[in-house]
């Protein structure tokens, strides 16, 4: 049976911005759901917030609205494009939640909308704890003792039922959010809270810990006909108590017999039929007991996710484009396996022939309060996979490519107490702690014991521990070629092995030539070699045949930018496949190189050729090795193929683009500052200090408020604002390690200074001006946490004119070829360079998105050597419309963390508002980052003396917008004598009912609290953000943020939904 | 310290590696199975008599031996041939190590060659003679010359070999968790099952569904068979090439013109398909894995099925009383025939799976259905 005719249009519903639990996997999955749907002749209709997705581009469907996500703003996309049908299983938990809200309210009967992929019911019973656990039971499946609580009494009375520790999981919520392991009342009070307050249902299971059990993911995919597959295995080296999402996972399952592994494949489709998931892909989590294989279900996912985008990648079988297909009546049978270039159908199991590792990657060091022992509520933000032939290969590859400095099993402690620690209560570096337990001689048994990981990769850490001991006190010049390729067979890195050695990874290199010993490339063909394939999905390892089978195409590689991490994320993915995608075009043969599997960059398809490859100097260099290109780009992938630029040109790499002693200059302070004072260009007084002397002194020289901050960083790592020479001497002491190759650097901060951002594209003849971003936020707020707008919406057009003249002549200065990004700061007429960047900024697909022009191929055909005259972009555009960014924040996760913005950036994605004016398109920024703006009550206000004429201003437009006004006593004060009917309120330390009691009441209906950047100030006011926080109040910490929101409140109802190809077509015509 | 091992292929090919069994050397037609599970199941499974069984995933060994998962009374393969034999096995059900599994049965097996290489190797050439050797003398070109002397499994009959000598009775059924093995509580119909080599999950399975079982060796006469009273009669799996069976073919023949129920897997399937006047021949690299899609040509279902075939009924020189049932997604050849004038029908792979998935499972109940018609 072939697909559906009676359905001609379908709306896709994205996932939103980037936040812990759902990253930019749910642009792969969408991505590939456009097109798939696309290619049978759907009409394609798609709504998603986040302006960096791939699936936001234009032409990915027939129309594109890049609007909040809610069944409200849904709605009147319905309303406007009428489809036939909505599949919801595309965009995770905010596509499933908002299109049970649809159906709730009625919008799907009234728009007479159907629901593909999955219906209302089976997502409710495989969300809803209670019917699932029901449903469970009916088909002989066993779930953990549980309990369903909708108030604290049935939770405390399910407690003493199911003993501790005992586990608490809020119902609808992604990524385990709200929910925790207590192991005492007091915690579990805490814990369930907190869920109650996440659960859109308000509700919680209350459910017996199975601690210490064996985890295993199914990923299942299933069609109309009930035809059921199992797309991959996956098996957890983390045992239940870790989310999924935190743990090291494996793929295959490795320790399960085969009368165990059928056991679970059965049950898996069992789970399937009874949820009533009809068509599409799923995940089922279970639990073992390792003494006896006793399983229990832990829970399923009814639509595609992270496990599926992992599996995905993992065995080569695309399960969100089949998932889709499946959708719109397809059979597994009717579709084909692409990677065997169709020879095999898509009914049948991915067999693999390798082992895959994924490691997460966590974002601690940013959020210094946060608890960050791993629990049942996701904390990472990122993930790095890789495979080898080995589980050995592939671990100390995986460990590798997280670019959290490690070259494999580095050691970290030999503190006895603290290995013990970790190893039972478990942080990011867990598997770190086991290689230092071996290390420091603790047995397999005892370290089971402690972690309950399986010993049977407990053994293969023991051996890699044994080897790296083997080679004390040996030199690298002894090693002959057999005894060397044992040990790069177990996945050392050369690096690895010269730390080992005593020597720089270059010696083993060089060794490792001289040798003539390479890694071999295999294919990824979802049938262990069964079947022939054309793809050229690649991974390395140590073994005989190679099947790289280069080309002699003049090719260029595009180095991709790793695992997402706080500053590093989808947008550098997005320019990655951009690049990839333009070049193809350009009839160039295509090479991606990169090691995250939630990415569109490691989608096979993407380029002609992938290398699924941690980015590293040795990883790279092997690969050109074998693939000779004619260049590589290593601007679009962040910080990560930047810093190996270098290293590569001086291996014979060709790097194409801006050059890499360009970008030093523009990122080596010294250098920086002499060409901007050849240009004649001003920057804030600024130093450079090597030693903390040197930085106490050199700060009195530029004078106070600095921004302090070590060089060469992305998303302000340990930038900070000081105010006085005892916040900088802690700041020396604490925050850094000052040297002479890694200075610190002193910037004077400019107070009240409005920020810009401006995105360039030069062909080193040529500079065009791709946009220029006002920001929201004032500067000292990190550009990636700061909203702002294209057009700028306050800044005078002779002002603009000078910017575009100063980023012009930066550009042709530092011979840009490729992108530039420059941050300027404004303050009264004065303008400031802040920093510039030859390469692909964060802010790349947002200004795409906002002017219609495709910078990041513009750019990638520059750096090939097309002209942009050639290319016919020889203009900026300047649109007729408004965009504005706003950033999202993972705040929520991280109980006890402050939510006030600084240097340092902390946000994890972004969303993007569109409008005929600032206004509408800000408060549509605001309403898709989840802010609920209020449209009556009481406003609270309280803020730092140098605000406070300003608040004058924000309040009085409050007033006027029929809100009640409260404040604390000195803010209250000035408002009063500026005739402003205001209520004043306690400070917490000023006694109760104090400002946290009113929004823990729900008095409050929005916060606007401004701090200086002084640690007390800071501290006395945390709860009142934490609190805002917690009880979903929408809350501004800068008064420009207060402003534009108030502009934003006054259309709060009035605005209306435009399609990006309608917005840009709006473009062509100013043209 | 690890002793050292190579293969060598009828075609001059030699992979150098470690030996994981027995020292000394073996031969036989080198097939992969990419199965990722069930290696002890394969090991045991007669039907891989005289053939070096190359397992596609390279860690094999992680979860040991034990005494429930074997499928026969022996293991089978003459050889076994990984990538990698894992340091340490790791499951609540193992006894001992793959390796000293290996040992124990006296299997010759290598580890730490590329088995990738190998894979495609018989995929492109298709499956040959390969001989492992291990020891410390090691001679390549005597490996090449054992290996060219094994000849082809064209023409080999291997069931008479493998088979049973007595008939026995079986009343095991199927494996549960935590609770092994058990009896069948009570049989409802007596089923003849022909050892060419049978997998002993197929008799649990039938004995799971109310059969009592009796067990017959291969070149059981058919009035031998009848004499027992079956209610019907069970072909079962087995190696080799099915022609050279000429004594199953006609014993087939006369059971099915009595109009017993009749069902038939993998060789029992081929040898249903030479017993209606129809013809086999021997595939490129055959049907070897736990993933192989086919399709349920009445019902339109697709089932992963475990497979494990080098010989093949030919679709066109069936007659006209055969219809095809059932057919491989991978490359559209025969799984399953039924005979449109008598209550019999075959399957090509294994329904019993054991190892692999239990998608077709349904057939056992088709069968005993044919039993329970058949009574009534």
């Amino acid at each position: 049976m072939p697909k559906r005719t009676d359905i001609k249009s379908i709306l896709i519903i994205g996932a939103g911005p980037i936040v812990i639990g759902q990253a930019c996997e749910f642009d792969y999955s969408g991505a590939q759901a456009c097109k798939a749907l696309r290619e049978e002749g759907y009409k394609v209709i798609l709504v998603n917030s986040n302006p960096a997705t791939i699936m936001t581009d234009p032409n990915m469907a027939d129309v594109t609205y890049i609007e909040p996500i809610n069944w409200q703003v849904v709605e009147k996309i319905i309303a406007k494009e009428r489809p036939d049908a909505i599949l919801p299983t595309m965009g995770g938990q905010t596509a499933l939640n908002c299109a049970l809200d649809l159906a709730r309210n009625g919008v799907l009967d009234k728009y007479k909308v159907e629901l593909i992929g999955a219906t209302e019911d089976a997502i409710d019973k495989a969300e809803d704890r209670g019917r699932f656990k029901e449903a469970m039971a009916k088909i002989g499946l066993s779930c953990p003792l549980s309990f369903i609580a909708h108030t604290m009494e049935e939770a405390l009375e399910a407690q003493t039922k199911v003993g501790f520790p005992t586990l608490i999981r809020p119902s609808f919520t992604m990524g385990g959010s709200g929910g925790g392991i207590a192991y005492n009342p007091e915690e579990f009070l805490a814990i369930c809270g907190r869920g109650f307050e996440a659960s859109p249902t308000h509700e919680l299971l209350i459910e017996q810990s199975v601690l210490g059990w064996k985890e295993y993911e199914m990923e299942v995919v299933r069609d109309k006909n009930d035809n059921c597959i199992i797309i991959c295995s996956i098996e957890n080296f983390d045992p239940m108590g870790v989310h999924t999402g935190d743990s090291i996972t494996v793929a295959p399952a490795q320790t399960l017999t085969d009368k165990e592994y059928q056991i679970m494949r059965n049950a898996s489709l069992a789970v399937l039929r009874e949820i009533g998931v009809d068509t599409g892909g799923s995940n089922v989590q279970f639990a073992t007991n390792p003494d006896t294989g006793e399983m229990i279900v832990i829970e399923m996912n009814p639509r595609v996710s992270r496990s599926s985008a992992l599996a995905s990648k993992a065995t080569g079988f695309p399960i969100a484009k089949i998932a889709a297909k499946l959708a719109v009546g397809f059979t597994l049978d009717e579709l084909k396996n692409d990677i065997t270039g169709g020879a095999t159908p898509a009914s049948f199991e991915p067999s693999i022939d390798y082992v895959v590792t994924k490691i997460p990657r966590f974002a601690f060091e940013k959020f210094p309060q946060a608890d960050d022992r791993l629990t049942t509520q996701m904390k990472s933000v990122g993930e790095v996979m890789a495979m080898g032939r080995t589980l050995q290969e592939s671990m100390q590859k995986a460990l590798r490519g997280l670019e959290t400095g490690l070259s494999g099993f580095d050691p970290v402690t030999t503190d006895l107490e603290k290995i013990r620690h970790e190893l039972g209560t478990p942080g990011p570096e867990r598997i770190l702690y086991v290689a230092d337990a071996f290390r420091v001689g603790m047995s397999r048994d005892d370290i089971f014991a402690i972690s309950k990981i399986d010993p049977w990769f407990l053994a293969q850490i023991e051996d890699i521990v044994g080897e790296e001991k083997a080679l004390a006190g040996r030199k690298i010049e002894g090693f002959d070629y057999a005894e060397l390729r044992r040990l790069k067979r177990k996945g050392f890195s050369d690096r690895r092995l010269g730390a080992l050695l005593g020597v720089d990874q270059g010696a083993v290199r060089a060794k490792r030539w001289a040798l003539n010993l390479h890694p071999v490339y295999k294919r990824v063909d979802t049938c262990a070699a069964e079947f022939a394939t054309n793809t050229a999905y690649m991974y390395s390892s140590y073994e005989e045949e190679c099947e790289s089978q280069p080309t002699d195409k003049k090719k260029i590689m595009v180095l991709g930018g790793g695992p997402n991490r706080i500053g590093q994320g989808i947008e550098f993915d997005y320019c990655c496949v951009h690049a990839a995608l333009s070049l193809r075009e350009s009839g160039f043969e295509t090479i991606m190189v990169n090691c995250n599997p939630e990415t569109v960059s490691t989608d096979y398809d993407t380029s002609d050729r992938l290398y699924f490859e941690p980015l590293t100097l040795e990883d790279v260099l092997e690969i050109c090795r074998v693939e000779k290109p004619f260049g590589v780009i290593v601007q679009y992938g962040g910080q990560t193929p930047l810093k190996l630029a270098r290293a590569l040109e001086a291996n014979g790499v060709p790097i194409i683009g801006t050059s890499p002693d360009m970008i030093d200059a523009a990122e080596d302070r010294e250098r920086f500052q002499k060409l901007l004072q050849e240009l004649g260009l001003k920057q804030p007084p600024n130093r450079t200090a090597r030693t903390p002397a040197d930085a106490m002194k050199l700060a009195e020289e530029i004078g106070y408020p600095l921004v302090v901050r070590p060089s060469y960083v992305l998303g302000g790592r340990a930038m900070e604002i000081v105010h006085e020479p005892a916040d900088l001497e802690r700041y020396m002491r604490e925050a850094v390690k000052v040297s002479n190759d890694s200075p610190v650097l002193l910037d004077r901060f400019l107070n009240d200074a409005i920020e810009v951002d401006v995105d360039a594209v030069s062909d080193g003849e040529q500079v065009v001006i791709g946009g220029i971003m006002q920001h929201v936020e004032q500067a000292g707020v990190h550009s990636g946490d700061s909203g702002c707008s294209l057009p700028p919406y306050s800044l005078f057009p002779a002002v603009q004119d000078e910017i575009r003249r100063q980023t012009i002549a930066m550009a042709k200065a530092l011979n840009v070829v490729g992108l530039m990004n420059v941050q300027f700061a404004i303050q009264g007429d004065t303008i400031y360079v802040l920093e510039v960047n030859p390469r692909a900024s964060r802010t790349v697909p947002f200004v795409s998105k906002a002017t219609s022009a495709p910078l990041a191929k513009i750019a990638a055909r520059a750096m090939a050597g097309i002209s942009l005259a050639e290319q016919g972009f020889t203009r900026e555009i300047v649109p007729p419309y408004y965009s504005v960014k706003e950033a999202v924040f993972p705040f929520i996760k991280f109980p006890g963390v402050d939510t006030i913005l600084g240097p340092e950036m902390k946000s994890t994605g972004e969303v993007m508002g569109v409008g005929r004016t600032f206004a509408e398109a800000y408060v549509k920024s605001q309403l898709a980052a989840g802010d609920r703006l209020p449209k009556t009550g009481k406003v609270f206000l309280s803020v730092r003396d140098s605000d406070k004429a300003g608040a004058v201003e924000v309040a009085r437009e409050l007033q006027r917008l029929g809100f009640g006004v409260c404040a604390t006593r000195g803010t209250a004060k000035v408002l009063q004598e500026a005739g402003i009917i205001v209520q004043a309120v306690n400070k917490v330390a000023e006694g109760r009912p104090h400002i946290v009691d009113m929004i823990k009441n729900g008095e409050v209906a929005l916060v606007v609290n401004t701090v200086d950047e002084k640690r007390q100030a800071i501290q006395d006011s945390h709860s009142i953000r934490r609190s805002a926080l917690q009880m979903r109040v929408p809350q501004y910490t800068t008064l420009a943020g207060a402003k534009a929101v108030c502009v934003g409140m006054g259309h709060a109802d009035d605005f209306d939904v435009y399609s990006v190809q309608g917005l840009h077509a709006q473009v062509v015509d100013a043209k | 310290m690890s002793m050292p091992a190579l293969l060598a292929l009828a075609d001059g090919t030699i992979f150098k590696g470690t030996a994981i069994g027995a020292a000394g050397f073996t031969v036989g037609e080198v097939v992969f199975n990419t199965a990722i599970t069930g290696y002890q199941e394969i090991l045991t499974d007669p039907s891989y008599t005289k053939q070096l069984v190359t397992l596609t995933y390279p860690h094999i060994g992680n979860v040991g031996a034990n005494s429930e998962d074997t499928e026969s009374r022996a293991v089978f393969a003459s050889g076994l041939i990984i990538r990698d034999l894992p340091l340490l096995h790791s499951n609540f059900r193992a006894e001992n190590s793959l390796s000293e599994y290996l040992k124990a049965n006296n299997v010759v097996a290598i580890a730490d060659i590329d088995t990738r290489k190998l894979t495609r190797l018989l995929r492109e050439k298709g499956a040959q003679a390969g001989c492992i050797m291990a020891g410390e003398d090691l001679d390549e070109a005597r490996a090449v010359e054992l290996a060219r002397g094994f000849g082809s499994m064209a023409g080999q009959d291997l069931a008479k070999v493998v088979s049973c000598e007595q008939p026995y009775h079986w009343d095991t059924r199927e494996w549960r968790l935590g609770e092994g093995y058990g009896v069948q509580p009570e049989a409802k119909y007596h089923v003849v099952a022909y050892d060419f080599g049978v997998k002993q999950n197929i008799l649990r399975m039938l004995a799971e569904r109310g059969c009592r079982l009796t067990v017959v060796p291969a070149q059981t006469p058919a009035k031998d068979v009848l004499a027992l009273n079956p209610d019907g009669v069970f072909l079962s799996n087995g190696p080799g090439d099915p022609e050279p069976c000429d004594y199953a073919i006609a014993a087939i023949k006369e059971i099915l013109d009595t109009k017993l129920p009749v069902f038939g897997i993998c060789l029992g399937h081929q040898l249903l398909g030479l017993a209606t006047g129809g013809q086999t021949s021997k595939m490129k690299f055959g049907h070897h894995g736990a993933n192989h899609p086919v399709q349920d040509l009445d019902s339109g279902r697709v089932m992963i099925t475990s497979q494990n075939h080098g010989f093949q009924v030919d679709e066109t020189s069936l007659p006209a009383n055969v219809r095809v049932t059932h057919r491989s997604l991978f490359d559209g050849t025969v799984q399953g025939i039924a005979l449109t004038d008598r209550p019999a029908f075959s399957f090509q792979g294994h329904p019993e799976a054991s190892p692999g998935p239990n998608d077709v499972a349904y057939l056992f109940d088709r069968f005993v259905a044919l039993l329970a018609e058949r009574r009534s």
